[in-house]
C-alpha cells in the first residue's frame, strides 16, 4: 500500500508540474515535450486505477499520434520569442478572468452539499478485481448500450477527415507524378523508338 | 513490512537485469552477425581480426566509441540533445517487460500486453524527432521530419494487423496470443498480414529499404549526424534492441512464440525459450537479408506504399477475417 501511494504521488506530482511547465516554458517545443510528459503520467495514473486499457489507448492515441503531429507543426514554426512576449500584458486580463472563473467553479464543486451529490451514490473508484478484463468490459458496454453514440462519433470523425482532405487537396499544374502501372507495362517495343537522324540536322 | 518491500524491489531489479543484460549482449552479436551476413552477400570476409572469427568486433567498436570525446554542438538545445538518445535506448528496452520467452518467463504478464508493446514502439519516434530538432542543423532536422511522417503512416497498418490477430485470439495478453496458436501458427492462415507486419516492422525500426531518416546518401547520417561517442552508441544500441523487439513481436503474433512447430516427441522436449530464440534469429536474418538485397525506397514511394497499399489492404483483411469468424461461428469467447 505504501508503494501504491508513493507511485500515485510520483505520477500525479510530475503530471501537475509538467502541466505547469507547458504554460510557463519559453520555448514552444519544450511546452509540447512537457505536454507529452504530462500525458504519460496521466496514463500511469490510469494504470494505478486499474484501467490499463484506457492507459494504453491514451499513450497510443495522444502521445503516439496526436502529439507527434503537434510537435511536427510546432517544430516547423519560425517563432519570434521577443514578439511572443509583447502581447503578454495585453492578454493578461482575459487569462486571469478565465482562471478565476475556473477556480470559482471548482470551489463550488467542493463546497456543495456532498450528500446530494450523485458521486456519493456510486462506488468509489477502485480497481474491480474479477476475471473479466476491462478491455472486454469496455467492449461489452460500448457496442451494446452506447452503440448509436459510438457510430455517431465515427461519423463525426469521418466528416472531419473528409473536410480536412478537401481543404488541403489542390491540383497544381506542372507536378510530375509517378504512374506505377504505366512504368511497369513498359517494354523494349514501347520504350525505345528508332529514328533515322540526318547528318547535320539533329532530331 | 519494510523488508517485504525491499525484497520485492530486489526481485524486480533482478528480473529486469535478467532480461536487459541478455538483450544488450545479443545486440552486440546481432551487429556482428549483420556485418558477417552482409559480407557473405557481397562476397567479402567481414570482421575477422578481433577474437576468433572476429566475434569480439562489436565489443571493440563499443569501447572505441565510448572512449572518444562526446561533442555537443554549441548551437544545439543541450538538454533535449542529451535526452534524445537516452529516450531511444530506454524505450527500446522498456518493451521487453511484457515479452513471454517461455511459459511463465515474463517480467510482467499484463492483460494489455500487445497494446503496451504497440504504445512503446510508437513512442520510439520521439527520440528521433528530439534528436533532429535539438541538433539545430538541417540534415538531422530533415531526418526527423521524415521519421515523424513515416512512423505515423506505418503504425496505422500495424494497428490493423494486430487487430486481425486479436480477432482470432480474443485476448490482448501475449501469453494467451501464443497459446492460441497451438493448433496452427497465425502465419499460415494470416499470411498476407504476416508479410505486411514484417514490412511495416522494417519501416518502424528505420531499417533498409525504409531507412530514410538516416539516409546516408542524401542526409549525411540523418537524425544522428551531430552525435558522437557515447550518445551515438545509445542510438545504435537502441536501434538494434528495437529491431530484436520487433522480431520478438512478429514471432509472438505470427510464429507461435515458444511453441514447437509440431507437438511431437523430439520437438516438444526442446525448451520453449530455445524455440523462441531460434525463431527470433530467423526473423532477424530476414531483416539483414532484406538490407543486403533491396535498394532504398524513394520517400514518396514509401508514403504511397503505407497509405495506398497497406492501409486499404489491411483494413479489408480485418473485415474479411471478422466476417469469416462470425459466419463460421469461430469467434473466441
Amino acid at each position: 500500500m505504501v508503494l501504491y501511494s508513493l507511485t500515485f504521488y510520483l505520477f500525479s506530482s510530475v503530471a501537475v508540474l509538467s502541466a505547469l511547465m507547458v504554460i510557463s516554458a519559453k520555448n514552444p517545443v519544450h511546452s509540447v515535450l512537457f505536454l507529452i510528459l504530462s500525458f504519460v503520467n496521466a496514463s500511469g495514473l490510469f494504470v494505478l486505477l486499474g484501467a490499463e486499457f484506457l492507459a494504453m489507448i491514451l499513450v497510443v492515441v495522444y502521445v503516439g499520434a496526436v502529439a507527434v503531429l503537434f510537435l511536427f507543426v510546432v517544430m516547423m514554426l519560425d517563432i519570434n520569442f521577443v514578439k511572443l512576449r509583447e502581447g503578454f500584458l495585453q492578454y493578461l486580463p482575459f487569462g486571469a478572468l478565465l482562471g478565476i472563473v475556473l477556480v470559482i467553479e471548482l470551489g463550488i464543486l467542493f463546497l456543495t452539499d456532498r450528500s446530494s451529490n450523485i458521486y456519493n451514490n456510486q462506488t468509489p473508484l477502485q480497481p474491480i478485481v474479477n476475471e473479466v478484463e476491462n478491455t472486454k468490459m469496455i467492449g461489452q458496454i460500448l457496442y451494446t448500450e452506447y452503440f448509436y453514440l459510438f457510430q455517431i462519433c465515427g461519423i463525426i470523425l469521418l466528416v472531419a477527415m473528409i473536410g480536412s482532405i478537401t481543404l488541403t487537396l489542390r491540383d497544381k499544374g506542372g507536378v510530375k507524378r509517378q504512374n506505377i502501372d504505366s512504368q511497369n507495362t513498359v517494354d523494349a517495343s514501347t520504350a525505345i523508338e528508332k529514328k533515322k537522324v540526318k547528318i547535320g540536322e539533329g532530331i | 513490512m519494510t523488508y517485504d518491500i525491499l525484497i520485492t524491489g530486489l526481485i524486480i531489479i533482478a528480473q529486469i537485469l535478467a532480461v536487459v543484460v541478455p538483450v544488450l549482449i545479443s545486440v552486440a552479436f546481432l551487429v556482428y552477425a549483420e556485418r558477417k551476413v552482409l559480407a557473405l552477400i557481397q562476397l567479402r570476409r567481414g570482421p575477422n581480426i578481433v577474437g576468433p572469427f572476429g566475434i569480439l568486433q562489436s565489443f571493440a567498436d563499443a569501447l572505441k566509441l565510448i572512449t572518444k570525446e562526446n561533442i555537443i554542438p554549441s548551437g544545439s538545445n543541450k538538454i533535449v540533445f542529451i535526452l534524445a538518445p537516452i529516450i531511444t535506448m530506454v524505450l527500446s528496452l522498456a518493451g521487453w517487460a511484457v515479452i513471454p520467452f517461455a511459459p511463465g518467463w515474463v517480467v510482467s504478464d499484463i492483460n494489455v500486453g500487445i497494446m503496451y508493446l504497440f504504445a512503446v514502439s510508437s513512442l520510439g519516434v520521439y527520440g528521433i524527432i528530439m534528436a533532429g530538432w535539438a541538433s539545430n542543423s538541417q540534415y538531422p532536422f530533415l531526418g526527423a521530419l521524415r521519421s515523424a511522417a513515416q512512423m505515423v503512416s506505418y503504425e496505422v497498418s500495424i494497428g490493423f494487423v494486430i487487430i486481425t490477430v486479436l480477432l482470432c485470439v480474443g485476448s490482448l495478453n501475449l501469453s494467451k496470443i501464443v497459446l492460441a496458436q497451438q493448433t496452427v501458427w497465425f502465419a499460415i492462415p494470416l499470411l498476407p498480414m504476416f508479410i505486411i507486419f514484417f514490412i511495416s516492422a522494417l519501416a518502424e525500426t528505420n531499417r533498409l529499404p525504409f531507412d530514410l531518416p538516416e539516409d546516408e546518401s542524401t542526409l549525411v547520417a540523418g537524425f544522428f549526424t551531430e552525435y558522437s561517442s557515447a550518445s551515438f552508441v545509445l542510438f545504435f544500441l537502441g536501434e538494434y534492441a528495437s529491431m530484436i523487439l520487433m522480431s520478438s513481436m512478429t514471432v509472438i503474433l505470427f510464429l507461435g512464440g515458444w511453441l514447437p512447430p509440431f507437438d511431437v516427441y523430439p520437438l516438444n522436449v526442446v525448451p520453449g525459450v530455445i524455440w523462441f530464440t531460434v525463431k527470433v534469429i530467423f526473423i532477424l536474418f530476414l531483416f539483414i537479408w532484406v538490407r543486403g538485397t533491396f535498394p532504398r525506397y524513394r520517400y514518396d514511394q514509401l508514403m504511397r506504399l503505407g497509405w495506398k497499399v497497406f492501409l486499404p489492404f489491411s483494413m479489408f483483411w480485418v473485415v474479411a477475417t471478422s466476417g469469416f469468424l462470425v459466419y463460421f461461428d469461430m469467434l473466441p469467447n
